[in-house]
């Protein structure tokens, strides 16, 4: 498997545990444009994704992920460029001629069908008996976790028993592809995290390759085999959630997912100056003397005592904590560095580092850069 | 954000293949666009055309020598024209004609004898030169000779030319111009009067504590069971010559202008109210909380919230009632005496002087106001679906006594009003003989033994009104479906829609007038429709189209778009989703447009006034007929025959709607 995005291409084949083994790729999408008038939604996006793999596409609003979404599902059709569904083109076959389930945010159940009806949709005119209907619907009733709903109409169920059940209609004509457009976001909290699991946990049993089109972080990262990153309908990167979280491969990925802390400064020879400070990068990517915008993840810094910057030890930063918010795991800690001047630092420091180094809203204090955690990106890219 | 298209690696776009389904749907919506276009838009431009056609005699083109009385020796030939120069035989406005127009050979030869043995010889100067010896028609460049027994008999025959000039001679007519005065000083002043009586009325159903809502609001909606001409008798029994309270009315007269706007305002009253209802109805009740803890007044609160939040529905209600009233020629027939309208005026060019020609004129002319008033219209009722969509409080009156008294007083004097004008045609068809004798009885109702068509004109209007709704409903629902749930095809939806809306343009006499024209043509192979059922079906159905069109899409458009999406992954085809999910769903829209086209098709008769033949005679027809013919009474009676229909048709449609959304939307009960 190769994702060929400029960034994304030197990333993504780390780690491809999934695609370990399949020769070729299951959704091939090679050079995809699409515009509305003057509008450019999509350009030169290319990926390829394995048989039995969880795809997020993962981006803010705007950005074009369901776009993509759409031109798979041949609902708008892209303006350039090829789709390939299990080796044969399909860029020009309408929705009905293509291999794919889907569920729109909406549900989009039949209000006037019962559950069982709504399900039963796809099967009926295939050929199957009226009994082989009945039991492939309780089959993926059962599935779903909802047996008792048979009879109940649309509007007489929650919002997740409708999710449900608008999965179990996609997955009814054991489709090649599930595409799941924003499945979750109209659900409350708790109802959404509990279903999350469900989907992966459906999605493993069946092995249906699916793509689901997300804006919230966590649930990509919880959910997906790999994540599609996708900013100005563009492919920023592509790779597992660990990959896109730690080494992410542009600061707006960076900054997308997760929090980080960022100043501008100038790379200089494997490491950058901020202020008098001069920390360490393992970035050896970028030419010399080119602005850069230092990236840092607060979990990433390190407490330490005042004296420990002292005597030059590597990428030290004397700092002093202005804020401190217990945020039950760890505390969140406002820090001020002359080196930063009036760019304040953000760290997370665990319950026990601030109980041992006893630390409090003005105390001095050190915090320790690693070098691999320190992420550099020249700046303009 | 906005990068450009520039970008784009050329290539072709890539286009979606058309499965089996896009193929239908576009077949479908081709097949119903095909029907407007030949109901609608053809006939339009035929009369469009034909309103520049002018049809005179051109002297110049015909030449003429005369023999001795030898017949040997020939003059000198001479045009016609130099002819009737010399002789002035022909003034200059006879030369105008239309196309049946003839004018004999012989008015430029005064000393013609048919016994002299003078011959004669004519021909065209032009390839375009008919004349008629006999019946035989002649046009040629050759010269022709003929005996002076046949030359009697020939007939130099108008030719047709395209222009202006039925414009100018329009314009320079002082009692047809008159006319558009008229017309618009009737449509503004009902207008003013309807939009107020409505607003007080709605104001009072929707902003007050007031009781018998229910009952007022029923009231108000009689007017649109009825034709709009049946008001006019109502008042002539009122206030006519022999009117029971003629006195009232202090030496004015009835029959004109004032006839003509209490009648408006009686038949527009519902429209206006509905319009002004949905507007006042989606008030916010924020916006009066902030007004009292402010401490406006009531008048202030009035007129700095009430009025600019219903001011959409007022000014649609406007343009609304206008367009009825300008375009209305029921009423004008009826109680308009020698006060001309736009509307009479087609009527009497077209029936009175079978001047199609100027008729087609008068109908270019009442489709200006009409397209103005529309397209304002359609840019309000955009900006009012703005304000629908933002969240609101709901607006619960607060009871007030003296506002309640205000209000029912209100309602209580329009409810008097409507309820009295049915209520004296109910009269007035009871009784034997106004005002001599006062007996009651059912003689009225003796259709058969009047002109006007008879019962048969009853059951026609029956058979009309039930293939309307039936035919039109499909027609139009389906249309509206293909039109909203098509992917793509971006033109031909564009024009769809467009053709779709047109119909609320297009007054019903400007429609039939422009029918004749389409399908009166011998050429035109739809001709054969013409004087049937089917025409009036195709007229009725166009002339109500876009009202049902936009209850559909309304409908439609609540429905979730992605319905289409899924069916289609699901493989499934679009009619199955059509006839399991959209039909059930839309069931209460499209009973409604039924409904609607089953009283409007009961009640129009601006729209087929000039298709009807005898065997497809129409009870609204018969009432404007018997009226003519001055049974006043009978014609009262067909027009509560209509009304009766009417209103069982809405309690039958009551009924059934509950029986079947009882049955059928299940699915809406939580």
């Amino acid at each position: 498997m190769v994702a060929m995005t400029r960034r994304g291409a030197l990333q993504a084949s780390a780690g491809d545990h999934v695609a370990e083994g399949s020769a070729q790729p299951y959704l091939e999408i090679a050079d995809l444009w699409k515009s509305f008038g003057d509008f450019v939604a999509l350009r030169e996006v290319t990926l390829d994704i394995a048989k039995g793999e969880f795809v997020c596409f993962l981006g803010p609003s705007g950005c074009g992920k369901t776009t993509l979404l759409r031109a798979i599902a041949g609902l708008d059709p892209q303006t350039r460029g090829t789709i390939r569904q299990g080796g044969s083109d399909i860029s020009s076959l309408p929705p009905s001629q293509r291999d794919f389930g889907i569920v729109f945010q909406s549900y989009a159940l039949f209000p006037n069908l019962t559950v069982r009806r709504n399900i039963a949709f796809g099967l009926e005119n295939t050929g199957r008996s009226k009994r082989e209907i009945d039991a492939r619907v309780t089959e993926l009733l059962d599935l779903v976790g909802l047996p008792e709903q048979a009879s109940k109409y649309p509007a007489q169920l929650s919002g997740g028993q409708q999710q449900r059940v608008a999965l179990a209609r996609a997955i009814a004509i054991d489709p090649g592809l599930l595409l799941l457009d924003e499945p979750l976001s109209a659900l409350d909290a708790k109802v959404r995290v509990h279903l999350r699991h469900q989907i992966k946990e459906l999605q493993r049993k069946l092995g249906v390759t699916t793509i689901m089109v997300t804006h919230d972080q966590e649930e990509a990262l919880s959910m997906a085999d790999r994540i599609v990153v996708i900013n100005r309908g563009r492919i920023e990167q592509v790779g597992t959630p660990t990959e896109i979280y730690r080494e992410p491969a542009s600061l707006f990925v960076a900054d997308f997912i997760g929090e980080t802390n960022k100043v501008a400064s100038t790379y200089q020879g494997g490491s950058v100056t901020l202020g008098d400070v001069v920390l360490a990068t393992s970035e050896t990517r970028i030419a010399d003397g080119a602005a850069v915008t230092v990236a840092v993840r607060p979990e990433d810094i390190l407490p330490h005592r005042a004296e420990d910057a002292g005597n030059g030890a590597a990428n030290m930063l004397p700092v002093t904590i202005t804020d401190m918010e217990f945020l039950g795991s760890y505390w969140r800690t406002h820090l001020r560095s002359d080196a930063l001047g009036e760019t304040p630092l953000v760290a997370n420091f665990s319950m026990n580092a601030v109980r041992r180094l006893e630390l409090e809203p003005g105390t001095a204090m050190a915090v320790e850069l690693p070098a691999e955690r320190v992420l550099v990106f020249a700046r303009g890219a | 954000m906005t990068e450009m298209t520039a970008e784009l690696p050329p290539g072709r776009r890539v286009r979606l293949s058309l499965d089996r389904d896009g193929i239908i749907k576009r077949i479908f919506m081709g097949v119903i666009a095909l029907y407007l276009v030949a109901a609608l838009a053809l006939p339009l431009y035929a009369m469009l055309s034909k309103s520049f056609v002018t049809y005179g005699f051109d002297l110049a083109r015909y030449e003429f020598q005369v023999s001795d009385e030898t017949g040997t020796v020939w003059s000198e030939p001479v045009t016609a024209e130099a002819l009737n120069a010399e002789l002035g035989s022909v003034p200059a406005d006879d030369l105008r004609s239309s196309s049946d127009g003839r004018l004999t050979a012989t008015t430029f030869f005064p000393d013609f004898s048919f016994r002299s043995p003078v011959k004669y010889r004519m021909r065209g100067t032009t390839d375009d030169a008919p004349w008629l010896v006999g019946l035989d028609l002649k046009n040629t460049t050759d010269w022709q000779e003929y005996d002076s027994n046949t030359f009697r008999r020939i007939n130099l025959r108008p030719v047709k030319s395209v222009g202006a000039q039925n414009y100018v001679e329009y314009f320079s007519n002082p009692t047809l111009f008159s006319s558009i005065q008229n017309s618009l000083y009737i449509a503004v002043v009902s207008t003013v009067l309807t939009v107020v009586f409505a607003f007080g009325f709605a104001y009072a159903i929707n902003r007050s504590c007031m009781p018998f809502k229910g009952a007022f609001r029923m009231i108000a909606m009689m007017p649109i069971l009825v034709p709009s001409l049946l008001p006019g008798i109502a008042l002539i029994y009122l206030f006519g010559n022999q009117g029971m309270m003629k006195s009232l009315l202090m030496g004015q007269s009835i029959y004109g202008p004032l006839g003509i706007v209490i009648g408006s305002v009686f038949f527009t009253f519902p429209h206006a109210l509905i319009i002004i209802s949905t507007a006042l109805s989606i008030a916010d009740q924020r916006q009066y909380e902030a007004a009292e803890s402010l401490r406006a007044s009531k008048w202030r609160t009035f007129w700095t919230v009430t009025i600019p939040g219903a001011r959409y529905g007022l000014i649609s209600a406007a343009f609304v009632t206008f367009t009825l009233v300008i375009t209305d020629f029921g009423l004008p027939k009826v109680i308009g005496g020698q006060y001309n309208v736009l509307a009479i005026d087609i009527y009497k060019q077209v029936i009175g002087q079978q001047n199609f020609e100027m008729g087609a004129v008068v109908s270019v002319i009442l489709l200006i106001p009409a397209v103005v008033a529309f397209l304002v219209d359609r840019q309000v009722q955009k900006k009012q679906v703005s304000l629908l969509s933002a969240r609101s409080v709901p607006y619960q009156p607060r009871p007030d006594r003296r506002l309640e008294a205000l209000c029912l007083a209100w309602c209580g004097t329009m409810a008097v009003f409507i309820v009295g004008i049915i209520a004296i045609c109910q009269y007035a068809a009871l009784i034997r003989f106004w005002p001599y004798d006062l007996s009651l009885s059912l003689k009225n109702y003796a259709f058969d033994r009047m002109d006007g068509g008879g019962w048969a004109a009853y059951w026609n209007s029956i058979k009309l009104a039930l293939m309307t709704a039936g035919i039109g409903t499909v027609v139009i629902f389906t249309g509206a479906y293909m039109v909203e749930k098509i992917d793509g095809f971006k033109t031909g939806r564009g024009l769809f829609q467009f053709l779709a809306m047109l119909p609320m343009a297009v007054p019903g006499m400007v429609l039939g007038l422009a029918y004749i024209f389409f399908f009166n043509n011998p050429a035109n192979p739809l001709h054969f429709i013409y004087g049937t059922m089917i025409i009036l079906v195709i007229s009725t159905v166009t002339h109500f189209y876009t009202v049902g069109h936009l209850t559909a899409l309304t409908a439609l458009k609540q429905i979730d778009a992605e319905f289409e999406p899924v069916a289609s992954s699901l493989r499934q085809p679009f009619y199955k989703l059509f006839a399991r999910v959209t039909v059930p769903v839309c069931l209460p829209a499209i009973l409604d447009i039924s409904i609607y086209l089953f009283v409007n098709a009961m009640t129009t008769v601006s729209a087929v006034v000039f298709i009807y033949s005898t065997h497809t005679a129409l009870a609204s027809i018969a009432v404007l007929n018997m009226d003519d013919a001055g049974d006043i009474a009978p014609a009262a009676a067909m027009g509560m025959m209509i009304f009766y229909t009417n209103a069982g048709a809405r309690i039958l449609h009551a009924l059934a709607s509950r029986r079947i959304l009882n049955r059928t939307q299940a699915w809406r009960l939580r």
